[in-house]
Parts: structure tokens; C-alpha cells; sequence
């Protein structure tokens, strides 16, 4: 299963845990199995059914471009992140 | 250049006359300041004289009265924005705050805020209309400072602002507002436990203060909104997109109702994103039925875009006597300017990005101060907390007695090490950029004299993917017409059409590129990020591919085979018993085989996997005076694959040149009441060809797996080494350890002072 690493300001929401496996062949169905297991925790992320502005989701080491329809390997890892601008 | 098992390449790896050479060097090039069109007005802007003030009224009544002018807007004539956050292709931006950016409401919070702007028949009649424009004030105090801003008795600016952070609760609306817009925090590992594995633990707090891009053309934008409601801009810009969905939303208009036009510009370097003046010609033009141009001055770009902020650092390392990082902590606060915004995700993320740290822990803090609102400027972040970590490393290598290059080699990021912020690295060059240096002969080679001394530094960038879109049709000359909606800001242009000709196997001048307008081409994020090669490049890859695909179709129409019968390569189509057609042959043949060939690309999911740079610099000081003169300097990046040495070459030597002006002299001066007192180049103090030697460059490459040609985004990491390296140097060279950017002689000579006594 995905390995959805917890921000640090979240971990309330998961009784600490900074890292936790959860189900889901894209990133909707992690946020919602997350939500399952986590209630209160996709208001966190999402905005509108999509990943709130400003934040980005680097799922096995690249940035998601496909926001909640992004594809989550079994093994993938995934982290929520401040997106990037660049110069 | 250090290469190892590199393709054979035909087009990439040379180096070509790049495609807009000509216009360039004749002046015939045109930049948005040239652009003339036939009822054209011009404008000038009133901008706040003061740092931090609530607006009690605006009276334009006497300059619309003035003869001339034809139209006045203020914030009145921007449609109300409310609570919106749009995502604009390279971050988010709270569109309450863009449209006071753009036009203030309410309140000035910076000097040089814009009030109001005039249209009228020539810029004499503009700039005094804006005089006779009266604007009540309540002087507030200023923030300046990024730490009293933090504090609970500071003055507020914004009276929504609370403190967001990733992923925390959102602050009810009826909590108290706060400066700290924004709150960062990433942890690896055990901070404690690494901590107390250490031999040697180094802490230093680190200050840098706001710069400047530096671009050498102002920003401009002549805007025709016409009576169809069609509404186009032309400018210079890094992304013409961007512009047109910023000036739609905060004209709320639809986007298919704006056509941004970019013109060729005069330097960016993360500068050029943010839009300022086009929503503000839209609505002259609106109000006076003409199009109108808008051109900021010297002082205006200073005082009222967005540069890159001031910081204070926190920094904490430790490692055990043999060389090995056990832990790592860093507290960062970012001035964001007026509204939130600064680079302090970025910061966060890059601040220990160079190694393989067990444990970590890095908080970071986005506060508003009445600054102009900071954007984007070369590596966003990371220079300012690589001056902070690399001066550490240093500091540790001296204690524990081992060469930096060594230490850093030992310690370096590569595939497979954790970030402090969670990501794992794929394949990187970290290593090969410090080996480069160690190797060089710069390095080899003896520095002698008095009060001179040798620094290394490193940098990292993460480098963007983004979205990108290319078409390319098939002349019937054997040329191909390439269109792209990147904005050349580096040469990206002629990087892009060399990696098209690459793939069908022509040459670069084969390849005429454009850039072309927002109804024109497919959307294009900004440029920006290092990505435009790398992105752009695979969209233009993947228009190759389809040109490939179709013209394979009409050599099998042309002999009479099936498709799966022919290929192309090298060039040319192949067909059953050793039918051959050139590109050339097969391009004079399209009229009378189904018309024209247009192939189409885009690039979407790819992403790049960071770079790295590492610097050696040589410094002499003049201990009278605390002046630093460059001797030399050898810098060494990854770049995966260069596409055209000369402009990887030159990406690495301006990257360098922007750090040496942060580290030694480039700063905003403010006084107590908030007015930047050297807002023009006689004062603002950017290095010129007589400051600095010529940049020797080392392009290492490790290609990138993501990217058909492996390659890796130059434009960023070059600017993020030379401050540390500067500093490490200086402290070779009189034994005296800064920590303050700029390193201006004033501040040097202090401190050289402070040693002797």
C-alpha cells in the first residue's frame, strides 16, 4: 500500500503517526481512505475536492500533475509539500 | 566539461548561432518599451510617498481635469476580489492581495504602493496629472524589521492575514491577525539523539537583506481593450499565461478574452511573473477607448516589484570528528513583503538539501513587513540559506581539521538519501560537482599573498516540470517552423529547436523558432523554475515524434506500403528494399501527398530530479578599507545534459556574477521611516565586468532519467554557492567569519576591526 508520510503540523489528526499505509490506486481514493481512518484530515488538504492551492504532492518522487486523479503506485511513497516556485 | 558515456549527439552539444542573434546585436529586437500602436496614450502612475499609511480619500478630480488626460483609474475601478486563492501555474496567490498590490485599497504598505494612474496624450501631461492628484493620509508606523514583525506588540498590515501551515487546522476569522502569514515545519530522524552523537556542533545566527533581480529592462505593458471586449496585452514577461490569467481574474473577465503578446525582455530572473501594470493599462484603455502604455521607472522597479526578501537565520549543525553529519537544525524567517509570499517553503526544503543529514529539523516562518511583496528570484531561498549551512560546514571542516571538499564529498546528497522534508533523491550529481572543483586545477593550484584566501561552496535547486506546449510545421523547403509559448529569457529558444532538430535529425538552423502569443500556442507554464529546456524541450521532442509519425504515413502512401514497413532515422525515412527519402525529399513532397504537416507536443508529468553546483573563489581584501576583490573563480554544475554549452556556460557565469553582487554590495537601504534610499543603479550597487574576473566554468553532467536527453534546469543553481563561498574565503583570508549579507566594506571593516582590538 502507499506510504503517506504525515506533515508535522497533521500529526495530531493521526495520534503521531508520522507515517501511515493506506489503500488507493490514485490520490483521490488515499485522501478518502485517509479521511476513513483520520476523520478531519482531507479538510486539511483539500480544497473544493482538489489539493488546496500552495500545497504539492510528490508521490514517489514526483510532483504531482494530475492532482487527486495522479495514479499511487502500491509501493509509492507520498508527501505533502509547500509548492515551488522558481526564478 | 566532465562527461561520462554520453550518447552520440548530432545537434545537442554544439554550439549553434542562436536564432535571435541578429535582432539582438542590430537593436532591431523589440522590447515592450518599443511597442507603438496608433492612438496610443501613455501613462504614469502616483505611488505612495509613504512605507505604511491608511488612504482616507483620493481626489482625481484636477488631473482629469487637465488637458490631455483622458482617463484615471484607482483601486475603484478593480472589481472586488474577496477571499479567492487561484492556483497560477507556479504557485497560488490570495487575489484580495494582488488587486491592492496592484492598485492599494485602503492602505499604502509600502513606499512607492500604487494609488492611482493616468492616461494622457504624452507622458509630460501623465506624469502631471498624477501631481494634481490629492490623497489624505493616517501615517501608521512601519514594520521593517522581520523579527519585531513576529512579535505580539508589532503593528499589524493586513488585517486577514493569520498564520496558515501546511496541513494545519485553518485560524477561525475571529482570532487576532498576525504579521506571520505563514508557518513551515519539516522533521527527519531524532534531532536529539543526532545531536548528542556529535563532536562538534556549530550554531550561528545569519542575516541577509532584500535585493534586487537587477533586470535591466524595466517592467511595461501596452494594453488595447477594444470595444469588442477583446482586451490584448503586449510586455515583456515570463509567462505570457500567467499574465493572461492574472490580468483576467483580477479583471474578471474570461481568459479567452485576453491575448498576451510577450515581447523580447530584457532579463527576469523570477522578477517578471508577477503582474503589475497590465490590469491597471486594461482599465485606462477601457475608460479612454485608446490603448495605453505603461512604462515603470528605475526607482518604481525598485520600490514597488518584487524582489527577493531579507532574512534572519538560525542555523545549528553537528558532526561526529571523522567527518560525518549527525544532525542538523534551522530556524528561518522570511520578510515577505507587503503580503505573503516569500520563498520560505523552498528555503525550508533546500536549507540541508546538499546532504545526507540522519536528523533534522527546519521551521520557518513567512512574515509581512512594510516591504515591497517579494517574488521569486533565482533558486527562490536558497541562496540565503546556503550562505547559512555552507559557512557552517566550513566552520565544522576547520574544526575537526579536514579539507571542505572532502567533508563535503563524504556528506553529499546522492540517489536514495532522504530530504529533511521527506522526498528521496533520485539519481543527482551533488558528488560530481564537488569532485569537479577538487579536481580543478583552480583548485590545485597555490593562492599566495597576503590577506587572500580560497572558499568552496555548494547549491542546490529542485528545478521545475510543469506544463509546456510546442507545435512544429514542416516547410516545403526541408525547414520546420517550431512554436512555442515559453518566453526566451536565456536563450531557451535555440535550446529548444536544437533538441526538435535532434530528433528529426536536421540541423539547429533548420529549426526557425518563435514565440508566439497566448492564442497562438499551447499553454505554457511560466519560465521559470530551470524547467523551460528540460519541459519545453520534451514538448518539442514529442512534436518531433509526431512529425515522424506523419510523414512516415505519406512515404508509405509515396511507395505504396504498409506504415509498419517505414521508419524514420537519421534524418530520413526508411522503407522495404532500401527505399530512402530525406526529410528534405520527403518535405518537398507534402503538397502533393495531404498537405501541410504540423506536429504537436506537450509536456505535463515530467519531473526533474534537482540540481547541484559547487564553487571555488579567491578573494584579496583590502583590510584599510573591507573591500573585496574577486581573484578568481571556478564554478562547477550539473546540468545533465548541455544542450548548447555556450548558454549553460553563461547561465553558470550570470548565476555567479547575481551571487557575487548579493554577498559583497547588493543591498535595499531603508531608512527608519521606510523609504529605500538608494532605489537606482548610481546607488543599488550591481556588479559591473570591472568587479569580477572571468566566471571559469565546469559543466559536469549526470543526466537526468526524466528527460529523453537528460537534461537538467542550469538558470538557478548558479546563484546560490557564491555568498558562502565569499564568506569562507574572506575567513581564509583575514580570519574573520560573516554572517551578514551583504559583505560591504563597512560591515568587513567592522569586523576586522572587532578581531584586531
Amino acid at each position: 500500500m502507499p506510504r503517506v508520510f504525515i506533515p508535522p503540523p497533521m500529526r495530531s489528526l493521526t495520534e503521531g503517526e508520522e507515517v501511515v499505509e493506506v489503500g488507493g490506486t490514485n490520490l483521490r481514493q488515499v485522501i478518502e481512505n485517509l479521511e476513513q481512518r483520520f476523520p478531519g484530515i482531507k479538510e486539511r488538504l483539500c480544497q473544493e475536492e482538489e489539493i488546496r492551492p500552495g500545497l504539492a504532492v510528490d508521490i514517489g518522487g514526483s510532483v504531482a500533475t494530475l492532482g487527486m486523479l495522479q495514479r499511487t503506485a502500491p509501493d509509492a511513497e507520498i508527501h505533502f509539500l509547500p509548492a515551488i516556485g522558481g526564478g | 566539461m566532465a562527461t561520462a558515456d554520453k550518447p552520440k549527439y548530432k545537434v545537442i552539444g554544439t554550439r549553434p548561432v542562436r536564432h535571435d542573434g541578429a535582432d539582438k546585436v542590430t537593436g532591431r529586437a523589440k522590447y515592450g518599451a518599443d511597442i507603438k500602436l496608433t492612438g496610443m496614450l501613455y501613462g504614469a502612475t502616483l505611488r505612495s510617498p509613504h512605507a505604511h499609511a491608511k488612504i482616507k480619500s483620493i481626489d482625481t478630480s484636477k488631473a482629469e481635469a487637465l488637458a490631455g488626460v483622458r482617463a484615471v483609474v484607482t483601486s475603484a475601478d478593480l472589481p472586488e476580489q474577496g477571499d479567492r486563492i487561484v492556483e497560477l501555474g507556479e504557485g497560488a496567490a490570495n487575489m484580495r492581495h494582488l488587486t491592492a498590490n496592484v492598485l492599494a485599497r485602503g492602505k499604502v504598505l509600502y513606499k512607492g504602493h500604487a494609488i492611482a494612474a493616468v492616461a494622457a496624450d504624452n507622458i509630460h501631461i501623465a506624469e502631471e496629472a498624477i501631481k494634481l492628484i490629492k490623497v489624505e493620509y493616517e501615517l501608521l508606523p512601519p514594520v521593517l524589521d522581520v523579527r519585531k514583525a513576529m512579535s505580539a506588540e508589532s503593528p499589524v498590515l493586513n488585517d486577514d492575514i493569520r498564520t496558515e501551515s501546511v496541513g494545519s487546522a485553518p485560524a477561525s476569522k475571529d482570532s487576532k491577525p498576525t504579521n506571520i502569514a505563514k508557518h513551515f515545519l519539516f522533521e527527519k530522524g531524532d534531532i536529539a539523539a543526532g545531536f548528542a552523537k556529535a563532536d562538534v556542533i556549530v550554531e550561528r545566527e545569519f542575516d541577509t537583506s532584500m535585493v534586487h533581480q537587477g533586470y535591466i529592462e524595466p517592467h511595461n505593458a501596452t494594453v488595447f481593450w477594444n470595444t469588442d471586449g477583446k482586451i490584448t496585452v503586449w510586455l515583456s514577461t515570463q509567462g505570457s499565461f500567467s499574465v493572461r490569467q492574472q490580468t483576467a481574474e483580477l479583471l474578471k473577465v474570461a481568459i479567452s478574452n485576453v491575448k498576451v503578446v510577450p515581447t523580447e525582455i530584457g532579463g527576469g530572473f523570477g522578477g517578471k511573473i508577477s503582474v503589475y501594470l497590465p490590469p491597471v493599462a486594461a482599465m485606462l484603455s477601457k475608460k479612454s477607448g485608446r490603448p495605453v502604455k505603461l512604462v515603470m521607472s528605475r526607482t518604481s522597479v525598485f520600490e514597488a516589484t518584487g524582489p527577493t526578501p531579507g532574512s534572519h537565520m538560525k542555523v545549528k549543525l553537528g558532526a561526529t570528528k571523522d567527518g560525518k553529519l549527525v544532525a542538523g537544525e534551522a530556524w528561518i524567517a522570511f520578510e515577505a513583503g507587503a503580503y505573503t509570499g516569500s520563498p520560505i517553503g523552498p528555503a525550508c526544503m533546500c536549507v540541508f538539501a546538499c546532504y545526507d543529514l540522519p536528523n533534522g529539523r527546519v521551521e520557518g516562518f513567512d512574515v509581512c513587513v512594510n516591504k515591497p511583496r517579494t517574488n521569486a528570484y533565482r533558486a527562490p531561498g536558497s541562496t540565503h540559506v546556503a550562505f547559512a549551512t555552507e559557512t557552517l560546514i566550513n566552520e565544522i571542516c576547520e574544526k575537526i581539521d579536514i579539507d571542505p571538499a572532502d567533508f563535503r564529498i563524504k556528506n553529499a546528497a546522492k540517489e536514495g538519501v532522504r530530504r529533511v522534508d521527506g522526498p528521496v533523491y533520485a539519481r543527482v550529481g551533488m558528488v560530481e560537482t564537488v569532485e569537479a572543483i577538487k579536481n580543478s586545477e583552480h583548485y590545485k593550484a597555490p593562492l599566495e599573498g597576503k590577506h587572500r584566501g580560497r572558499g568552496i561552496a555548494s547549491g542546490f535547486w529542485f528545478n521545475c516540470g510543469l506544463k509546456s506546449a510546442a507545435s512544429a510545421t514542416v516547410n516545403p523547403d526541408g525547414t520546420v517552423s517550431l512554436l512555442e509559448g515559453s518566453t526566451d529569457i536565456g536563450g531557451s529558444r535555440t535550446g529548444i529547436a536544437m533538441q526538435l532538430a535532434e530528433a528529426l535529425g536536421i540541423t539547429a538552423e533548420e529549426v526557425t523558432p518563435t514565440v508566439g502569443d497566448t492564442d497562438s500556442v499551447g499553454y505554457c507554464d511560466v519560465t521559470g523554475g530551470s524547467r523551460v529546456t528540460f519541459a519545453t524541450g520534451i514538448a518539442a521532442i514529442e512534436a518531433a515524434k509526431d512529425i515522424q509519425r506523419q510523414l512516415i504515413a505519406r512515404a508509405a502512401m509515396i511507395w505504396d506500403v504498409d506504415a509498419s514497413k517505414v521508419s524514420y532515422s537519421d534524418g530520413g525515412l526508411h522503407g522495404p528494399a532500401g527505399k530512402h527519402l530525406s526529410f528534405k525529399e520527403i518535405a518537398a513532397k507534402l503538397h502533393g501527398t495531404g498537405g501541410a504537416v504540423i506536429g504537436r507536443g506537450t509536456s505535463s508529468e515530467a519531473t526533474q530530479g534537482g540540481a547541484f553546483g559547487t564553487h571555488c573563489v579567491d578573494v584579496e581584501v583590502d583590510v584599510d578599507l573591507g573591500k573585496v576583490q574577486i581573484l578568481r573563480y571556478t564554478a562547477a554544475q550539473d546540468c545533465g545534459t548541455a544542450i548548447h554549452p555556450s548558454y549553460v556556460e553563461g547561465q553558470i557565469q550570470g548565476g555567479a556574477v547575481q551571487g557575487i553582487g548579493w554577498a559583497l554590495n547588493e543591498e535595499y537601504w531603508y531608512d527608519e521611516k521606510g523609504e529605500m534610499r538608494n532605489a537606482t543603479y548610481l546607488d543599488y550597487r550591481i556588479p559591473t565586468c570591472y568587479d569580477v574576473p572571468m566566471i571559469d566554468t565546469i559543466i559536469v553532467e549526470v543526466p537526468d532519467p526524466q528527460h529523453p536527453y537528460g537534461v537538467r534546469g542550469v538558470g538557478e543553481v548558479p546563484i546560490c554557492p557564491p555568498p558562502a563561498a565569499i564568506a569562507n574565503a574572506i575567513y581564509d583570508a583575514v580570519g574573520v567569519r560573516m554572517h551578514d549579507l551583504p559583505m560591504s566594506p563597512p560591515k568587513l571593516l567592522a569586523e576586522i576591526l572587532k578581531k584586531e582590538s
